[in-house]
């Protein structure tokens, strides 16, 4: 799972403004031992890299840097692998520009 | 939260939410508009490009104060390979107009004074909530919504489903399914900051002039997908979207993409010593036609992004929804005004009057490019772009060879690469579905 070595996604978070909702995630991963095709698909697809691997093999999911594209609702959630709502309102992304 | 009723309720402040929430308002309906953002704009994402006709059919003036960016003089094409493009380029003076055609524009800014316009004309705006569910009447029918700011139901006689190409409540209904992975494209976007002087000189523009860039080719890396280099006054919006299927299949990652296109020697020098500001991701719908869901029910109806009308060939959005957004206002207003429920029977009017317009027919058209595009992506967007360039690059490079056998060389590649059959067979799919 490398990334180009240019590429540092958290850096292009920064440039971004975010109302976190602390301790209400938006999106949740299904319990699981081990990650479907579709979970392992999101650790690339995210645009913002809010997917990664745990110690134990397990698909993990970070929202904070989340930008609601919803391309991971698209692929994983007819799986149910994932849960996906969008954030109480105000909270999340603010585009500045968008 | 609300105890009083509306006529209608729309969800989502995009183009076609405020395009519907502004018609139904002026018309002299109780309008209610709910937005999850802080202000509208504030989750919206496109490229973008806004196109004059359609605006005005809502706000003739808006020329006035609207937050416009660049009017466009000049559409590039590029042809991409990993270190060329074949460009076609149209560029004309006759778009210095009185009333220019094309704006490029940034959308938070733009929704923004849009938002106003919507107040202006009566309607109730509400940011920051997000509306967690439709609510619908034992049989089914559209009554009104919850949101996450409690209180109960907020009823009205007819909803409007502007929620975007995303949009969760249709599908939790069941009124449409979930996009699916080849019918969605994902794209990814940063604003880069420079100064004026510095955009007019790369992108040869004078005073408020404009012009976009559309790429195709290896930049997608055999993925169906495209490129953009849109010049605003001071800052250029630069993306790359594919197919999330593509995406899916490959491996490939929408930055690492990015982050490509941005490095190719055609782009690189347009952005130089640029500052990003923004990064940005949002989801196109790119099904065309057979990907449009059914647009209306009891007490619904469907608009924009969130009922598929984009027009992926001819990168056209902003207009359909705002079309959309007007159109389902009027067949809503024209149904209130015979006094007559908000039933499907009734609101299928909206999509008589949609089918009518320029909105269906050019995506009728089209009806049979999205397969097309996506079944042969190698060859279109990585094949041909290679080939071209090759092409290209042996028609004016001179080195002593004689025309006939660099003719000869060419044409062969092209045989050698797709076959007799397959070259008439990929020109006469790419004429039949265009037709």
């Amino acid at each position: 799972m490398t990334v180009e070595p240019s590429v540092r996604v958290e850096d292009k978070l920064f440039y971004n403004r975010y109302l976190v909702d602390v301790g209400r995630p938006h999106i949740k991963v299904r319990a699981h031992t081990k990650p479907s095709a579709q979970l392992l698909a999101l650790l690339r697809a995210c645009p913002a890299r809010c997917y990664e691997l745990n110690d134990k093999g397990q698909v993990e999911i970070t929202v904070d840097g989340c930008i609601e594209c919803g391309t991971c609702r698209v692929i994983g959630e007819p799986t149910g692998d994932i849960e996906w709502s969008y954030p109480r309102g105000g909270y999340g992304v603010l585009f500045k520009f968008g | 939260m609300i105890e009083e009723r509306f006529d209608a309720i729309v969800i989502g402040a995009g183009m076609a939410g405020n395009a519907a929430a502004l018609t139904m308002a002026k018309r002299g309906m109780k309008v209610l508009q709910l937005e999850r953002g802080e202000y509208s704009g504030s989750k919206n994402v496109q490229g973008a490009i806004l196109y004059a006709d359609m605006l005005e059919k809502l706000i003739p003036d808006f020329r006035e104060d609207a937050p416009l960016e660049r009017h466009l003089v000049e559409q590039r094409f590029w042809m991409m390979d990993d270190r060329s493009h074949v460009g076609l380029h149209y560029c004309s003076d006759e778009f210095n107009e009185q009333r220019p055609n094309r704006y490029t524009i940034i959308r938070a800014q733009f929704d923004k004074w849009f938002s106003s316009k919507v107040r202006e004309a009566g309607a109730t705006v509400l940011c920051e909530t997000t509306v967690t569910e439709l609510a619908q009447d034992a049989k089914g029918k559209v009554v009104g919504v919850r949101t996450d700011r409690g209180g109960g139901e907020i009823h009205a006689d007819v909803v409007v489903l502007a929620e975007g190409v995303n949009g969760l409540l249709g599908t939790r209904a069941g009124l449409r399914e979930r996009p699916k992975p080849d019918k969605v494209a994902l794209a990814v976007k940063e604003m880069h900051f420079l100064q004026r002087e510095t955009i007019e000189e790369r992108f040869n523009l004078e005073g408020d002039e404009g012009v976009v860039i559309e790429a195709a080719g290896t930049i997608s890396r055999g993925m169906t997908g495209m490129g953009f280099i849109y010049a605003n006054k001071e800052c250029i919006s630069l993306g790359i979207g594919c197919l999330v299927a593509d995406f899916q299949r490959t491996g490939e990652t929408p930055y690492g993409l990015l982050d490509r296109f941005k490095r190719h020697p055609s782009v690189a020098r347009l952005i130089k010593g640029s500052e990003v500001k923004e990064y940005s991701a949002h989801l196109i719908p790119e099904g065309g036609y057979k990907a449009i869901p059914q647009l209306y029910g009891e007490g619904w109806v469907v608009v924009g992004d969130a009922a598929q009308l984009n027009n992926a060939i001819h990168r056209e959005g902003s207009n359909l929804a705002m079309t959309s957004g007007r159109i389902a206002a009027e067949a809503i207003s024209q149904v209130r005004s015979r006094r007559a429920p908000m039933s499907a029977e009734n609101l299928a009017l909206y999509k008589k009057m949609l089918d009518d317009s320029f909105v269906i027919k050019d995506l009728k058209k089209y009806k049979d490019m999205p397969k097309l595009m996506h079944t042969n992506s190698q060859n279109f967007f990585l094949t041909y772009p290679q080939l071209v360039s090759r092409a290209m690059q042996n028609f004016v490079r001179v080195d002593g060879t004689p025309k006939t056998e660099k003719e000869k060389v060419t044409l062969k590649s092209f045989v050698n690469a797709r076959s007799w059959i397959g070259l008439f067979g990929d020109a006469f799919r790419l004429a039949r579905a265009w037709r």
